[in-house]
């Protein structure tokens, strides 16, 4: 479905990315994880076409991404949702208006319809009767979770996940992840997550990716992950040191 | 003595002027690409007119308060000094001319720069750092013609209007302190400006004010759109927005003046 061949980014001056070559399979939920710093969110911003790379290409289907520009770049996003790191809420908007944004901007569905879908949307996220308050009255779960409502809304083909449950308790942080599992397993999108939240993403995810030194060091099914053999990846997963404790 | 001391003076202001000749060309691409959108649809009345609110009609009262002492200074320095040449009848026109020429737009401009102006590139500041510009990108708008074009149309239908009420209630400050406080002639007031302002006056007054309605929302749009991903990064845009406003409608402010006259 997304495909990066030999992705290179310098940003201010460090090579964050050296060569990423990674195939994300259709219809199903991969996790991308890595150090912090290493370009996880940078490499998810290729994916849409935020970034371009300085080397390499980034497919999505039939189509170079990183070549397009215009008119034909909104096009290919339109295919693309993003619930991005602080959930990017429009400040000036309620959370009805935000979710319904991308609905009366791109489908010009009648006002009745758009009520309709979003209010669905925000009752699947727990947020129903919350329609009517602003982004700066929510807490750090509940703008996730607008976030959320926000990206399915539009029912996209490729939703990307950009450290969904940073800076939130791990009860919350285990409500997101369920609720992106589940969305995920009854739409079918094909799904990009970049999280920390290890093990948690090992339960959740179909596939998964490390992002170490601007590559990718080992992606696997998410249950071969865990025994992969790789010492830095076992290292960063805390299968080493768990195995040295119980030893 | 560093015998590269020159070299590396050359080298710095190589540096400089490169940096600032890129800058002006990233100013003047924002511009243009800007004002294409503006002409593709959809048209996005309702967010002009909110802008217009913001950038307009909530400036009013700072503009009629600068206005009103701005009008008032002229009237009482001007009674003063008009009247040791026994003059005190070209008063009005001397307020006028001053005012409709020269003060009204500058100084309504100024004061839009810091009230709207600031604003403007901290907010746009701010949706840059918390990804809501990103975010926009992601769902295929583009976030020139939604959040920057109706600020500009905002700036040109704004400050002329603006202007338009700086000019009047300046003269009727000039008004209340030159004839009613310090008892100058009513009517030699009024003639003397229904003799002295030419069309060319408010003309020149007019695209004064349209062009610093351009300026200042364009400067300080660029400089929020373009802001470094902190809070110390988005004070200095903000600072530099309002000074670099401030600067370009002073220097533009001549360079018209010398081809107005």
């Amino acid at each position: 479905m997304i495909k990066l061949v030999g992705v290179e980014k310098t940003l201010g001056g460090q090579k964050v990315l050296r060569g990423v070559t990674l195939s994300i399979p259709a219809g199903k939920l991969t996790t991308i994880i890595g150090p912090s710093g290493e370009g996880k969110s940078v490499l998810l911003k290729h994916m849409i076409g935020l970034m371009k790379p300085d080397r390499g290409e980034v497919w999505v289907g039939n189509e170079e991404i990183s070549r397009l520009r215009g008119e034909a770049l909104n096009t290919a996003r339109k295919r693309f949702s993003m619930l991005f790191q602080g959930a990017a809420l429009f400040d000036s908007l309620t959370v009805t208006d935000n979710v319904a944004f991308p609905l009366r901007e791109k489908l010009h569905l009648p006002e009745k319809e758009v009520a309709r879908r979003v209010g669905e949307r925000l009752e699947q996220v727990g947020l129903a009767g919350m329609g009517h308050k602003y982004p700066s009255e929510l807490s750090g779960g509940m703008k996730k979770r607008a976030g959320l409502a926000r990206a399915l809304v539009m029912e996209p083909e490729i939703v990307l996940f950009d450290e969904p449950t940073t800076g939130l308790d791990p009860l919350m942080a285990h409500t997101i992840h369920a609720l992106i599992s589940s969305t995920q397993r009854r739409f079918g999108f094909t799904a990009v997550m970049v999280s920390h939240e290890i093990p948690e993403v090992f339960l959740i995810s179909d596939w998964v990716a490390m992002l170490k030194s601007g590559r990718i060091a080992a992606m696997a099914p998410a249950a071969e992950f865990i025994n992969t053999t790789d010492p830095e990846v076992r290292e960063f997963i805390g299968v080493g040191a768990a195995a040295q404790r119980a030893g | 003595m560093d015998p590269f001391v020159l070299t590396r003076s050359l080298q710095r202001i190589g540096a400089v002027t490169l940096f600032l000749l890129g800058e002006m060309g990233r100013m003047v691409l924002f511009l243009l690409a800007t004002i294409g959108w503006l002409f593709r649809p959809p048209f996005r009345l309702f967010q002009v007119f909110k802008q217009v609110h913001f950038v307009g009609f909530k400036s009013t009262f700072v503009v009629v308060l600068t206005a009103a002492f701005t009008g008032m200074v002229l009237g009482l320095q001007g009674y003063y000094t008009l009247r040791k040449y026994g003059s005190e009848g070209a008063l009005g026109s001397a307020v006028a001319l001053s005012i409709i020429r020269e003060l009204g737009p500058v100084l309504a401009a100024l004061m839009v720069t810091a009230r709207a102006g600031s604003a403007m590139t901290a907010e746009i500041g701010i949706m840059r750092i918390t990804e809501q510009i990103d975010a926009m990108e992601t769902m295929a708008i583009n976030p020139l013609q939604y959040l920057i074009a109706p600020k500009i149309v905002a700036g040109l239908i704004s400050v002329p209007l603006l202007v338009a009420m700086f000019d009047v209630v300046g003269i009727v400050g000039g008004y209340l302190v030159g004839v009613d406080l310090l008892g100058g002639n009513p009517g030699s007031y009024w003639s003397s400006i229904e003799a002295a302002v030419e069309w060319k006056d408010v003309y020149g007054g007019i695209l004064k004010s349209i062009s610093f309605g351009l300026i200042v929302t364009w400067v300080c749009c660029y400089k929020g759109y373009f802001t470094r991903m902190s809070a110390e990064g988005l004070g200095a845009a903000t600072t530099e927005a309002v000074v670099l406003a401030s600067v370009l409608v002073l220097v533009w402010d001549y360079f018209l003046t010398s081809v107005l006259l």
